[in-house]
């Protein structure tokens, strides 16, 4: 693929994710890098298996790792931090362990076997290395942003996977200074938002907010930016039970505000609860 | 005994529910079934492979793997193991047409569905499906919220089941896909003016006495009807 990127969009970015996904090919276009996304994909699974015989659960993943082989490609990116999670721990192990990618083989009986050839990558990781064309297209720094990043725990957690340090990440705070903002230095960044318990224990993820969200409060953020869509939902949602009200932005929401494209004029509208628009006009950002 | 001028009918060895039975050379799975005795109240209809009700599992000859396909359509072989198969009952959700808008829901068919997520991609579904349709994927479409390839990869289903009842997630795949197609032609695509037409032109007698006649034919001219009619239908009418 010449300039462009193979991309894997997974379920969410389809549906409850989709300010994120279109922000994205948003500020790719602009930085010259394309996202095509894959001719066939499937559901990653969603959540790495932790039982001890869970080879079929790997299939998901590897077939999608398939269809890009079958495409004639070699790199796969995602913008989800669960998908990404997924996909690179079930490739490391076809890749690593020569028996249970023969087993992983099995179960795809007649379809092609994955040959181990394919490389997965987050979109940060690619933005890491365009630093000077972020630069070039800030049209708009935010420079009147206090942003606190959050990364969270599928990013960089189990570290053979990690897209940067475990425990001292930089890469959104790199990232957020080109693009002008503020950085908030946050020490909550890399504590899990509760995940999945949002399904039937809002409880154990309203204390994860309170503490996540009153702590970047606390040290002057205006907005968090993130990547994941859960912890998305589960920062931006659950904020209903505590006193605040902070946009939660994916961060290239955020770049395509700063690079002054047209789909900047209409983040977090749609599928955030926290809305915006008034931190946006009162900082001068939207009309 | 001098040889008789008919060729002798070859016959073939079946096992039905375990019992060895001998039946013609040429026979479907479901005719085979017949011949031998049994008689099929349910899981059949059509006998033409369009209908859907004669799901059925079978075994080849020194094979050890369960294969499926429609008991009206697949020859019966030599050394097959049969059995008849009980109709498939998987659940259909209830819903109001009126009020699955897809634009009123993030993914309507994961509401009524929430099972499609636990896919892990096994694709024994598209295995197993009998109208080689590429099932796995429009379950991944569904959970994707594509109602649109939904419908259009499932557009050939005949509901037979054979993919439900293979499924190890539960998953009721034609049932997920009859939805989307009515989702699909509902919500999504054009209406028709020339149905509405038809419709009207029904209901006012137009065809009574077109319909009336057919009624009335001998089976031999009905069956020359049917094998001169055109496809299409005319530009006109
Ligand atoms: S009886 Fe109708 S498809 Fe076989």
């Amino acid at each position: 693929m010449e300039d462009g990127l193979l991309y894997y969009p997974g379920c969410t970015l389809k549906t409850k994710a989709s300010d994120y996904e279109e922000s994205a090919k948003a500020v790719m276009e602009k930085l010259g890098r394309p996202l095509v996304e894959m001719d066939d994909w499937y559901c990653c699974g969603a959540v790495q298996s932790l039982s001890t015989d869970d080879i079929m659960h790997q299939i998901a993943p590897i077939r999608t790792l398939c269809c890009a082989q079958e495409q004639g490609e070699t790199e796969v990116v995602t913008l989800c931090d669960m998908c990404f999670n997924v996909l690179r721990r079930a490739n490391t192990r076809a890749k690593e362990n020569e028996d249970d990618l023969e087993t992983m083989n099995e179960f795809l009986d007649e379809d092609p076997d994955y040959e181990g050839n394919v490389e997965t990558y987050h979109l940060f990781e690619i933005l890491r290395d365009m630093k000077d064309e972020i630069e070039k297209a800030v049209k708009r720094p935010l420079d009147d942003l206090k942003i606190a990043p959050y990364y969270g725990c599928m990013l960089l957690r189990p570290s053979e996977v990690a897209i940067d340090d475990t425990e001292d990440p930089q890469i959104m705070e790199d990232m957020l200074e080109l693009l002008g903002a503020e950085v908030i230095e946050n020490p909550k960044r890399t504590e899990c938002c509760g995940s999945y318990h949002t399904v039937n224990r809002s409880d154990i993820v309203e204390k994860r907010v309170e503490d996540i969200v009153g702590r970047a409060v606390e040290d002057g953020a205006d907005a968090i930016a993130l990547s994941c869509p859960l912890c998305q939902f589960n920062l931006d949602y659950h904020q209903r039970a505590t006193e605040f009200e902070v946009p939660v932005f994916y961060l290239t929401e955020l770049m395509a505000l700063a690079f002054g494209l047209d789909i900047g004029k209409e983040i977090g509208m749609k599928k955030h609860r926290v809305e915006p628009n008034a931190l946006l006009k009162e900082k001068g950002y939207m009309e | 005994m001098a040889e008789n001028e008919d060729e002798e009918q070859e016959m073939i060895e079946i096992f039905a529910m375990g019992k060895k039975y001998e039946v013609p050379k040429g026979l479907t799975i479901m005719t085979a079934l017949e011949y031998a005795g049994y008689k099929f109240v349910r899981g059949c209809g059509c006998r033409g492979g369009f209908c859907g009700a004669c799901a059925t599992v079978f075994r080849k000859k020194d094979e050890y793997k369960l294969r499926m396909d429609l008991a009206c359509q697949t020859a019966a072989e030599d050394g097959m193991y049969l059995v008849q198969l009980p109709f498939v009952p998987a659940v259909r959700e209830e819903y109001d047409i009126e009020e699955v808008d897809p634009e009123e829901h993030d993914n309507v068919l994961l509401d009524y569905y929430p099972e499609i997520a636990r896919c892990v991609s096994c694709n024994t579904c598209t295995k197993s499906c009998p109208q080689d349709l590429d099932v796995m994927d429009f379950v991944q479409a569904a959970l994707r919220g594509d109602i649109e390839r939904t419908a259009d990869l499932s557009f050939d289903c005949i509901q037979c089941g054979l993919c439900t009842i293979r499924c190890p997630a539960d998953i009721k795949h034609y049932h997920l896909a009859q939805m989307a197609r009515r989702i699909h032609g509902k919500y999504n695509q054009e209406y028709s003016d020339e149905l509405q037409k038809r419709l009207e032109e029904i209901e006012e007698g137009k065809y009574d006495e077109k319909m009336k006649e057919l009624i009335e034919m001998c089976e031999e001219d009905l069956r020359e009807r049917y094998e001169e009619r055109d496809m299409q239908g005319e530009e006109e009418g």
